[in-house]
């Protein structure tokens, strides 16, 4: 084992993790802030009014970035299950645990969103597009995951039982878009196209480009500081809790 | 041999037992003693596998059993709370079944020839869901009889046996010890061994871990 | 190995046919649900021709859910799956001899019925065989992908409705082939794509459900 991959580990114990992860969030709370700002003020006022859609396109700046999330913390939350089924480490488990209620957030974000954009253009609040059809079954799968969490007393069974499912649903989720895009096209559906459409601008690029990293350094900042009353919560008996100032306090 | 190093369990918040260490050399028998819930079913469904612990191993001649997996199920036989048989099969079903799923050839014959011995004559074909508790003990019991693996691990194995079941069960358990089988087993009752060695080991309270 | 594999699937279907009021629940839900549809849509009967593929996978779909809660819950509670974690014979060889006597309890007798529900619906002679293969093909994947949350939810408060919840989503590609194909079939298109998905599916399904509902079975087993 080279002392890289020590390092690594020494950062998986929830003891030294701890007071690491609460460093880390104020700063990303801070970028996330910025980042969400400047990206909803460019969306709002620097985006030019799109000739064909008019000034109801602007959601899609919140849309766009939303749906993504939703699906790459999905993947990332099966990552942490992996490691900590292969690793056996409890944090890993515990992020896993964390980044699920903010998934779930963004998936439901999205099809909101979706529905607000898709009642001016389509007239209907729900269109059965592929897209906005396979982030409903995402947001699903979250709220499994999340329930069978919750349904399991015992945290190191919820932790690997939990780990089981998100592998087995992101192996689904591929699956899952292929055949109800399928669907989609033989049933002749509306075609929601909110990223190709009209021709996206370099301004409109960026402005998506900075919103998603603002929804970066949010859930980055979210899961952390969830993570840190995961870690309390589950650690409550230990010496090293016990000593903490605001435990103390 | 069977070897526990350094093992902690955690049920729910509670640290049943940690750094226990311990070996067991064939020709053995281990008295596991303790009040009720100190951690005997979950130390011997450690032993077995069934649950993971929280830190140390389980080592069989020097692996550790997570390594091992299935083959070292070869090794093993466990009689748990429950009795592991399905009450609308027959005993001779149950029985047989148990034994395929072990990997061990029982003629139907030899099935009911350890039935009988377990003292169930008469009762080998019936669905087992008419038997008395006790009955369905021995039913679950009589693996043991066919069984080739030298570790048994025997949780409460008396519970709800009468006299002659309890006696005879000891005569079995005395005879695998003396062919150099090793028994882990938690009982209320004394065992009384002719041959090898009978270690105790209690649980429950700080600094165990002394055989 | 495989003698293994056999025997817990005459297990399984030797106890389930000295329980035969179980079998027949599934059996019944499912022709229940199957009539319900024209009661609640009216007997018009291009509209009903129109939804019958779909009716009737959903139907089965909620069938084979409604099935899953019993595939390890009573074996977990007298000790054999116990037992079963401990023998020196895969673990996963186990699970699918498990999952494949569940099939041809509940799953095979749907595919069975299913032409009679089809009649009431009046569908094409063809289109009944589509749907007799379809659900021959995507019931044992139904029965594999759920065996992976009846796994997780052994033993749980509210494990029943739990395993819908869990289950389900992952169920939706099986669906929309199953149903896919037969609809295919009725508007002329032909269902050849469909059934051969559906096929892919069950391989997929195969290979891997067994592995994670045997890895879920030994979490639920602690």
């Amino acid at each position: 084992m080279n002392s890289r991959l020590i390092n690594w580990f020494k950062f998986s114990s929830p003891a030294t993790y701890y007071p690491l992860a609460g460093r880390l969030v104020p700063l990303f709370s801070v970028i996330a802030l910025v980042l969400i700002g400047v990206g909803l003020y460019m969306s709002f006022f620097i985006a030019p009014t799109d000739y064909k859609q008019g000034e109801g396109y602007r959601i899609i700046f919140v849309h766009v970035p939303a749906a993504w999330m939703s699906m790459f913390i999905y993947v990332v939350m099966a990552v942490w299950s992996g490691l900590g089924l292969v690793f056996n480490t409890r944090l890993s488990a515990m992020m896993a645990k964390a980044l699920a209620p903010t998934g779930a957030m963004f998936a439901f974000l999205a099809l909101w969103t979706g529905a607000f954009w898709g009642k001016p253009m389509w007239g209907a609040w729900w269109v059965w597009d592929a897209r906005l059809t396979s982030e409903l079954i995402l947001l699903f799968l979250y709220i499994g995951f999340i329930a069978l969490q919750g349904a399991i007393d015992d945290p190191r069974r919820a932790d690997r039982a939990g780990a089981i499912l998100a592998l087995v649903g992101v192996v689904n989720i591929p699956i899952i878009y292929f055949s109800v895009k399928w669907w989609n096209t033989l049933h002749q559906g509306a075609s929601v196209s909110i990223t190709k459409g009209s021709s996206m601008g370099q301004v409109m690029l960026w402005t998506m480009l900075i919103m998603t990293l603002g929804f970066w350094a949010y859930s980055i900042a979210v899961s952390l500081a969830r993570v840190r009353s995961i870690i309390l919560e589950r650690e409550r008996d230990t010496t090293w809790v016990s000593e903490l100032p605001e435990v103390r306090g | 041999m069977l070897e526990i190093v350094d093992l902690e369990c955690v049920r729910g918040d509670r640290r049943l037992f940690s750094g226990l260490a311990f070996s067991l050399e064939s020709g053995e028998l281990l008295h596991l003693h303790g009040h009720n819930g100190s951690g005997k079913t979950t130390l011997m469904r450690a032993i077995c596998g069934l649950i993971r612990p929280t830190a140390g191993e389980v080592q069989w001649n020097g692996t550790d059993i997570r390594r091992l997996g299935e083959e070292f199920n070869r090794e093993l036989a466990y009689v748990g709370h429950r009795n592991g048989i399905k009450d609308d099969l027959t005993g001779v079903e149950n029985l047989r079944i148990s034994c395929v799923l072990d990997g061990i050839a029982v003629s139907e014959a030899k099935a009911w020839d350890a039935l009988e011995q377990m003292g169930l004559k008469g009762c080998e074909d019936l669905p087992v869901r008419v038997l008395s508790q006790g009955q369905k003990r021995r039913v679950s019991l009589a693996r043991l009889l066919l069984h080739a693996s030298p570790l048994w691990i025997l949780d409460e194995p008396f519970t709800a046996l009468d006299k002659a079941a309890v006696g005879f069960l000891q005569t079995v358990i005395r005879s695998h010890v003396e062919r150099a089988g090793m028994v882990i087993l938690t009982t209320h009752q004394e065992v009384s061994l002719t041959r090898g060695q009978v270690k105790q080991l209690q649980l429950g309270w700080k600094g165990d871990g002394d055989v | 190995m495989f003698e293994a594999f056999l025997i817990i699937v005459r297990r399984d279907i030797t106890l389930a046919m000295r329980r035969r009021s179980d079998l027949f629940t599934t059996l019944f839900f499912f022709v229940i649900v199957v009539s319900l549809f024209p009661l609640g849509i009216g007997p018009e009967m291009n509209t009903l021709r129109l939804i019958a593929p779909g009716v009737v996978w959903v139907a089965a779909l909620l069938a084979s859910m409604l099935a899953l809660e019993r595939l390890f819950a009573a074996d977990f509670e007298d000790g054999t799956l116990e037992q079963m974690l401990l023998v020196p014979q895969p673990l996963s060889l186990l699970v699918l001899g498990k999952v494949t006597a569940h099939w041809l309890v509940t799953g095979l007798p749907l595919a069975i019925v299913a032409p009679l529900l089809g009649l009431q619906y009046d569908l094409s002679p063809e289109a009944l065989g589509v749907l007799v293969v379809s659900l021959l093909l995507g019931t044992p994947a139904l029965s594999l992908i759920g065996a992976i949350g009846a796994a997780l939810t052994l033993g749980l408060r509210g494990g029943g409705v739990l395993v819908s919840l869990l289950v389900l989503p992952l169920c939706i590609p099986v669906l929309i082939f199953g149903a896919g194909a037969v609809e295919a079939n009725v508007s002329g298109l032909g269902e050849q794509g469909h059934l051969s998905m559906l096929g892919a599916l069950l391989v997929l399904s195969l290979l891997f459900s067994p592995l994670a509902a045997s890895a879920a079975l030994r979490i639920s087993a602690e």
